[in-house]
C-alpha cells in the first residue's frame, strides 16, 4: 500500500481481516479437531457436547490426564524446539559446515533437533513430571483428559508400521523415478521448439485429465495373468505384477509424468537459454551442459516438482488400493478399510487416530516448503 | 538442438506414458467388446443323507466352474459386441424411463445415477471455487505483510490433506451426533439426520470439495494480484471509480487467464471425484462415474472382477473427457499456430 489513494479505510480492513480470521477457522478446524478426537476414549470423542470432547470427563476419569503444570511444561519444550530450529539450527549449520556441503550440515542438525526433542518430550518431561506434580497441589491435579492409547492400538497392535513402511517405499520410489525421467524430458521440451515437443505436452494434457479407474482397468487384467505372459521372455520365475510394489511405483510414475513434464518445462524455461549455449561453446555435449550447468541452478525447481510427486505418491487411493495385495498395502487404503470395517466407537477413534498419524507428516512438509509448495501451484499458472 | 538429442531426452518419459497410459487406453478399449468368463459344465451330483434304516439319496444337476489339471477355473474370452455396455447403460429401461418422464426411475440405473451427481457435482462446485478462491485471495492480499506467511500456511492445509482423509475428517463431524450436526440441530431445533438421504450427502460432498480446492484457486489469485499495475488501480481512484467497479475492471480481468487455467482444472478433476464416495460411504444413495468403474474393478464375494464391465464404463466416463477437452485443445492449438 504505498499510494495514499489506495489506503483503506479502517471498517473494510477490520471487515476483511474478521473474514480472514473466520476462512482460517474454517480451513484449519476439521483437521484440528479429529487431532483431538485421537486423544480422547471414545465416549468423549464423539460426545456431542464440544466442550466435552476438548476437556475429556470421561477419559480423565479412567485417570488418562495431563495436570496444568504438564500442560506448562509441555509447551516450553515445544516452544524451545521451535526457537532451536528457527534460530540456532541456521546459524550453527552455516557456521559448521564446509561451503557447498551445507546441505549435510542440514541433514545432521535436522536429525539431531528431532532425537533431541523427542528424548526431551518422552523420556526426561514424564520422569520430571513424575516427582513435581504431587508436590504443587492443586496445579499438578489433572484437568485435561489425554490418552495416547489409541495411537498404541494403531501403530503396535494393528500393524500400522507395516503400511507406514509400505508407502515410505512407494513415494521414495516414485519421487526418484519420476525425478529423473521427468527432468530430462522437461529439459528436453524446453530447449525445443519444435511442434513434435507441443504435441507431446498436448498428449500429456490429455493424460493428466484421464481417470485413474480408467488406466487401472487396462492394468488389473494384464497384472493378474502377468506370469503367464511374462514366461516365455523371463521363463519360470516370471512375477505376477499384481500387488507389487514396484508396479505400483511404475504406474504412479506414468501417471505423474505429464504433470511433471510440465512444471519442469516452465521452471526449466526461466533458465536462460544463454547458459547453455556458453557452456556448448566450451565444449560441453548436450548432456553435459545439462548435468554440470543447468542442474546445479535447477535445484529449487526440482525440489518443488519432488513434493508434487511426494503427495501424489502418498495421497493415492484408488490406484494403491486396487493394485496392491494385503500383505504390501500402504497408509490410506488401510485407513478406509479400517473406516468401513469397524462399528464400534472404539474403533473409529483408532481410525482417527490411524488419519491423524498420517496427516502430521503433511503438515511439517509445509511447514517446511511452503515457499516450494506456493511457487509450484504458481509455475505454471502465472505464464498461462 | 536436434531430433536424435530432443528423443533421447523426452525417450524415458514419452516411454513410460505409452507404456502405462496409452497402452492401458487400447487394452481398455479392446476389452470393452471381450468378456472372460468360467466355463460352466452341468455334473449330476448324488448327495446322500443317513435316514431310519436306510440313506436317502438325492441326484441333482448342478452347474460349476470347469477345473483344469492344475485345479483352476478354465476360462473362456470371447468377443461380444456392444453387450458390455448395454449391460453398463441399460438402454431399454433407461429409454423407457424418458419416454414416460419419470426421471426417478432413471436414477435408478447405476450409470445414469453416477452421471447425474458427477456433472451437477462438477457444475456446481465449480462457480463456488473460483469465487472462494477469489474471495480469499483478496482477504490475503488485503492483510498486513507480517500475518500473510502464517495465512498461507493454514490455508494450504486442506489443500495437502490426503483427500480421503479429508473427507473423512468432515464426515467425523457430521457422523451421527457429530458436535456440527448437533450444533445444527441446536440452532434448527429439529432433529438432522445427514447421512440419510442423498441430496445432504451430496451438500457435503460439495462443501468438502469447495474446502479442498478453494486454497488452491486462493493461492493462484493471490499470486496474480501481485502483478496487478498499481498505476492504472490509482487513475481508477482518481478518476472516482469506486472499489466495486475497480475490481470489475481491472482487476478481474487481469486476473481472467489464471480464472480460466484454474476453471480448467477443476473441471478436471471434479469430474473425477472418487474420493468423497469413499469417505462418506454413500454408495448407497450417490455414487459417481469413477467410483463406478472402480465398484466394477474390486472383486465382488465370489472373488470375480467384472473387467469388461468396468472396461465398457471407463470408455464411457472418457466420452465426457473428450467434450471437456475440446474447447481448451481448440484454443491452445490456435494460440500455437498464432505463435509461429
Amino acid at each position: 500500500m504505498s499510494s495514499r489513494a489506495l489506503q483503506q479505510p479502517f471498517g473494510l480492513r477490520l471487515t476483511s481481516n474478521i473474514f480472514l480470521v473466520f476462512w482460517c477457522l474454517v480451513a484449519a478446524f476439521p483437521i484440528f479437531w479429529i487431532a483431538v478426537m485421537s486423544f480422547k476414549s471414545p465416549v468423549d470423542a464423539f460426545d456431542s457436547n464440544a466442550l466435552n470432547v476438548i476437556f475429556g470427563p470421561e477419559t480423565l476419569a479412567k485417570g488418562n490426564g495431563l495436570s496444568l503444570l504438564d500442560i506448562i511444561l509441555g509447551i516450553a519444550v515445544f516452544w524451545g524446539t521451535i526457537i532451536i530450529s528457527t534460530k540456532t539450527l541456521p546459524s550453527m549449520v552455516k557456521s559448521y559446515s564446509k561451503p557447498g556441503q551445507e546441505w549435510i550440515g542440514w541433514v545432521i542438525g535436522v536429525l539431531a533437533v528431532a532425537v533431541g526433542f523427542l528424548v526431551a518430550f518422552f523420556v526426561i518431561l514424564p520422569a520430571i513430571l513424575g516427582v513435581l506434580n504431587p508436590l504443587f497441589g492443586p496445579l499438578g491435579r489433572d484437568v485435561l483428559g489425554l490418552t495416547t492409547e489409541h495411537y498404541k492400538t494403531v501403530w503396535i497392535d494393528r500393524g500400522f508400521s507395516d503400511n507406514f513402511r509400505n508407502s515410505l517405499i512407494v513415494t521414495t520410489g516414485v519421487v526418484t523415478v519420476s525425478l529423473t525421467v521427468g527432468t530430462l524430458a522437461g529439459y528436453g521440451l524446453a530447449r525445443s521448439g519444435s511442434t513434435f515437443a507441443f504435441w507431446i505436452l498436448i498428449v500429456a494434457l490429455v493424460f493428466r485429465a484421464l481417470p485413474h479407474s480408467v488406466l487401472v482397468a487396462g492394468y488389473l487384467p494384464v497384472f493378474i495373468n502377468s506370469a503367464e505372459w511374462l514366461s516365455p521372455i523371463l521363463g519360470e520365475n516370471a512375477p505376477t505384477l499384481y500387488g507389487k510394489p514396484f508396479a505400483v511405483i511404475a504406474v504412479l510414475v506414468a501417471i505423474n509424468q505429464p504433470f511433471t513434464i510440465w512444471m519442469l518445462r516452465s521452471f526449466f524455461q526461466n533458465i536462460p537459454a544463454e547458459l547453455d549455449e556458453a557452456a556448448r561453446v566450451d565444449g560441453c555435449s548436450h548432456f553435459q551442459a545439462f548435468r554440470r550447468v543447468i542442474m546445479p541452478v535447477m535445484w529449487p525447481g526440482v525440489i518443488t516438482t519432488g513434493l508434487f510427486s511426494f503427495l501424489l505418491a502418498y495421497n493415492d487411493f484408488l490406484v494403491t488400493s486396487l493394485l496392491l495385495d494385503a500383505q504390501n498395502q500402504t497408509m490410506v487404503p488401510a485407513i478406509v478399510g479400517m473406516f468401513n470395517r469397524e462399528t464400534t466407537t472404539t474403533d473409529q477413534v483408532v481410525a482417527v487416530a490411524a488419519a491423524v498419524s498420517i496427516t502430521a507428516p503433511l503438515i511439517f512438509l509445509v511447514l517446511i516448503f511452503q515457499r516450494q509448495i506456493v511457487s509450484g501451484l504458481t509455475a505454471g499458472a502465472v505464464k498461462g | 538442438m536436434n531430433f536424435r538429442t530432443f528423443a533421447a531426452f523426452v525417450g524415458p518419459s514419452v516411454f513410460m506414458m505409452l507404456l502405462f497410459i496409452a497402452f492401458p487406453l487400447v487394452s481398455v478399449f479392446k476389452q470393452s467388446f471381450y468378456i472372460t468368463q468360467p466355463i460352466y459344465e452341468t455334473v449330476e451330483v448324488e448327495t446322500c443323507t443317513p435316514g431310519f434304516l436306510t440313506q436317502t439319496c438325492t441326484t441333482e444337476l448342478k452347474s460349476q466352474p470347469k477345473l483344469d489339471e492344475h485345479g483352476e477355473v478354465i476360462t473362456k474370452t470371447e468377443y461380444v459386441g456392444l453387450q458390455s455396455y448395454r449391460n453398463v447403460l441399460e438402454p431399454e429401461r433407461a429409454w423407457r424411463a424418458i419416454s414416460e418422464g419419470s426421471l426417478s426411475v432413471l436414477s435408478t440405473i447405476d450409470f445414469w445415477k453416477a452421471l447425474r451427481f458427477t456433472l451437477t457435482f462438477t457444475l456446481i462446485t465449480l462457480p463456488l471455487v473460483i469465487v472462494c478462491g477469489l474471495g480469499i485471495a483478496v482477504l490475503i492480499n488485503n492483510a498486513a505483510r507480517a500475518i500473510r506467511g502464517p495465512v498461507i500456511f493454514i490455508s494450504l492445509l486442506p489443500f495437502i490433506i490426503t483427500p480421503v482423509i479429508g473427507v473423512l475428517s468432515i464426515n467425523w463431524l457430521f457422523r451421527g451426533d457429530g458436535i456440527l450436526t448437533a450444533m445444527l440441530e441446536w440452532w434448527l431445533s429439529r432433529d438432522i439426520a445427514l447421512f440419510a438421504q442423498a441430496w445432504t450427502i451430496e451438500i457435503l460432498m460439495m462443501l468438502y470439495r469447495v474446502w479442498h480446492v478453494a486454497p488452491f484457486a486462493a493461492i493462484i489469485f493471490y499470486a496474480g494480484l501481485q502483478t496487478v499495475n498499481q498505476d492504472s488501480l490509482e487513475s481508477a481512484v482518481i478518476d472516482g471509480a469506486t472499489r466495486w467497479q475497480r475490481m470489475k475492471y481491472i482487476v478481474i480481468p487481469h486476473l481472467m487467464p489464471l480464472i480460466i487455467f484454474v476453471a480448467m482444472i477443476h473441471l478436471m478433476d471434479a469430474y473425477r471425484v472418487f474420493e468423497e464416495i469413499v469417505g462418506f460411504s454413500s454408495q448407497g444413495y450417490v455414487i459417481s462415474l469413477q467410483w463406478l468403474t472402480y465398484d466394477f474393478l474390486v472383486p465382488d464375494q465370489a472373488g470375480n472382477r467384472s473387467i469388461s464391465r468396468a472396461s465398457a464404463s471407463a470408455m464411457l466416463t472418457m466420452i465426457g473427457i473428450v467434450i471437456l477437452l475440446i474447447l481448451p485443445l481448440r484454443r491452445t492449438w490456435r494460440d500455437h499456430k498464432g505463435g509461429h
